[in-house]
């Protein structure tokens, strides 16, 4: 069997975050686990090409990186580096498979501590848990690699000084430690989704690693309706996606998407969890959101929407996590019922001056409404504060049409 | 175990509440206190006299300057601390909030450097 650079790669890929979550345990610090992790893939780089993959390449992998890491230690720590000592002292615990699934749970909640700011919570996520590397992530949340490799190093420097631990937080705690985890989780899913600038709406790569550590949370904690309510919604949303662009890569609304375009087998998968959740009944943000997202998944076209359902998770949603935002796009739904004059009267109520899409549903309800100046006013303000070039042109095209009347 | 400063953090115009809540201050801090002396995370700990009572002195090149504090012109000073010691973050943090609800200001939490021992 031969074994090429790009499928270590692919085992690298998959396997990374695993192995580096089995050694942060081992060695009870990130850089040495992950320094180790890298020296074994450069090993399996030499080996795996010439005698093929080993039956079984994580375990391979955290075997080897285990005894490098050991081996690193010992040599470096005949220099004056009592941290490495120190270290040696303590790996005494054996890595045995059958942990390795806490291991990344225990790591996912140091990343996501919240002592650590969020952009760093989302870099080192991104980094550890799902085995990016730096230029990738400095790419995807398009800041330099020096500034990125910086935030790392000093948000695993904080981790280190403050002896932040690596355990999965008790049941009493849970609620509050669970809550960032899964803002990260959807933070790197909008960030592909509506990327902040740039060119292209998506960024594909990001939505695909929101959705794998979405599966991840579920599949490590299968108890936690939340989880499951989160990756529902990624689920339903990305469902979406081959009718949010046409050909062209301009936006395409909800209402004017062509719905044959959507991904029915996301779609499913999203329903199945949605039940789920309605099943356990312990409803909480992410479960109603992708409730919501369900409803329009179910009609064939925007008017055969089941609006009332929707103005009902709308409600309850607001009921439960009230948000000027949530209260934006409850307004939306409204405008369905009961016409844009009603739905106009509460996002006048919002005080969300600084949020472009306000200007955009505003503009919108205002010109279904006939006023077109205000409306045009709208959309300019609207545009003055998108940063996105697609949904920049989207807005253009609006204030275009409206200007040819 | 990892050693952190508790650093409690009060307004420059800071008014002291009426004498009863300034009592029940007092003695907040003092049960909160003892608990750290029973539990072990005990280290250190003290109340400032404010700000405007410090004097800073710098020596440069041999010579010394001494000058009317504090060091920096804030909203807000360090009004005591407690120097506690503890598994971890998560151990630690949960006794600084237990201090900012005794002595009611916001607690800042910093580890110490190793011990050279």
């Amino acid at each position: 069997m031969t074994v090429d650079a790009s499928a270590i790669e692919g085992v690298f890929r998959a396997e990374s975050g695993r192995a580096v979550a089995s050694l942060v345990r081992f060695f009870g610090d990130i850089d040495i686990a992950e320094e180790a992790v890298q020296d074994a893939f450069e090993i399996a780089l030499r080996r795996w090409p010439e005698h093929g993959l080993p039956p079984s390449p994580a375990g391979w992998i955290i075997t080897t990186a285990k005894n490098r890491g050991i081996d690193r230690l010992r040599r470096e720590s005949s220099r004056d580096d009592r941290h490495r000592q120190a270290v040696l002292l303590n790996t005494k615990e054996e890595v045995e498979s059958g942990t390795v699934e806490d291991d990344r749970l225990r790591l996912i909640f140091t990343c996501c501590h919240p002592s650590l700011a969020q952009e760093a919570q989302v870099a080192l996520t991104l980094r550890l848990i799902a085995g990016l590397q730096t230029p990738e992530i400095a790419r995807a949340l398009l800041v330099s690699e020096p500034t990125m490799a910086q935030r790392l190093v000093r948000a695993k420097g904080k981790i280190r000084a403050n002896n932040i631990p690596y355990r999965v937080p008790t049941d009493a705690e849970l609620p509050d430690r669970l809550s960032p985890v899964l803002a990260v989780v959807y933070l790197i899913y909008n960030e592909g989704h509506v990327a902040t600038s740039g060119q292209a709406l998506m960024r594909d790569d990001l939505c695909a690693e929101a959705i794998r550590l979405a599966r991840l949370l579920v599949q490590l904690m299968p108890d936690e309706a939340e989880a499951q309510g989160l990756l529902a919604l990624l689920l339903l949303t990305e469902a979406r996606r081959p009718a949010r662009t046409g050909a062209d890569g301009a936006l395409v609304r909800l209402a004017d998407q062509d719905r044959g375009l959507w991904d029915r087998a996301l779609i499913d998968e999203g329903h199945a969890l949605v039940r789920a959740c309605l099943r356990r009944n312990m409803p909480g943000p992410y479960q109603i959101q992708a409730a919501i997202a369900a409803v329009h998944a179910d009609a064939a076209t925007t008017e055969a929407t089941e609006w009332s359902q929707i103005v009902q998770l709308y409600d309850q949603l607001m009921a439960i996590a009230p948000s000027p935002i949530v209260d934006l796009n409850r307004a939306i739904a409204i405008s369905e019922i009961d016409g844009p004059e009603s739905a106009l009267d509460i996002v006048e109520r919002l005080d969300l001056d600084g949020y472009h899409l306000f200007h955009a549903v505003r503009g919108d309800l205002l010109e279904r409404l006939a006023r077109h100046d205000e409306a045009a006013a709208a959309y300019g303000r609207s545009l003055e504060l998108a940063t996105n070039d697609v949904e920049r042109d989207h807005l253009r095209r609006r204030l275009d049409h409206l200007n040819a009347h | 175990m990892t050693q952190y400063l508790l650093s409690v953090h009060m307004p420059a115009d800071f008014q002291p509440p009426s004498p009863e809540v300034m009592q029940k201050m007092f003695d907040d801090v003092d049960k909160f206190n003892q608990k750290l002396q029973a539990d072990g995370s005990w280290v250190f700990a003290g109340g400032l006299h404010p700000a405007e009572m410090s004097t800073v002195v710098r020596a440069e090149n041999g010579k010394v300057v001494t000058t009317d504090g504090p060091y920096v012109e804030a909203k807000e000073h360090v009004g005591g601390f407690w120097i506690i010691e503890a598994p971890d973050l998560d151990a630690a943090l949960k006794l600084a909030a237990e201090g900012s609800q005794a002595c009611g200001g916001a607690v800042e939490v910093r580890p110490f450097q190793d011990n050279p021992s």
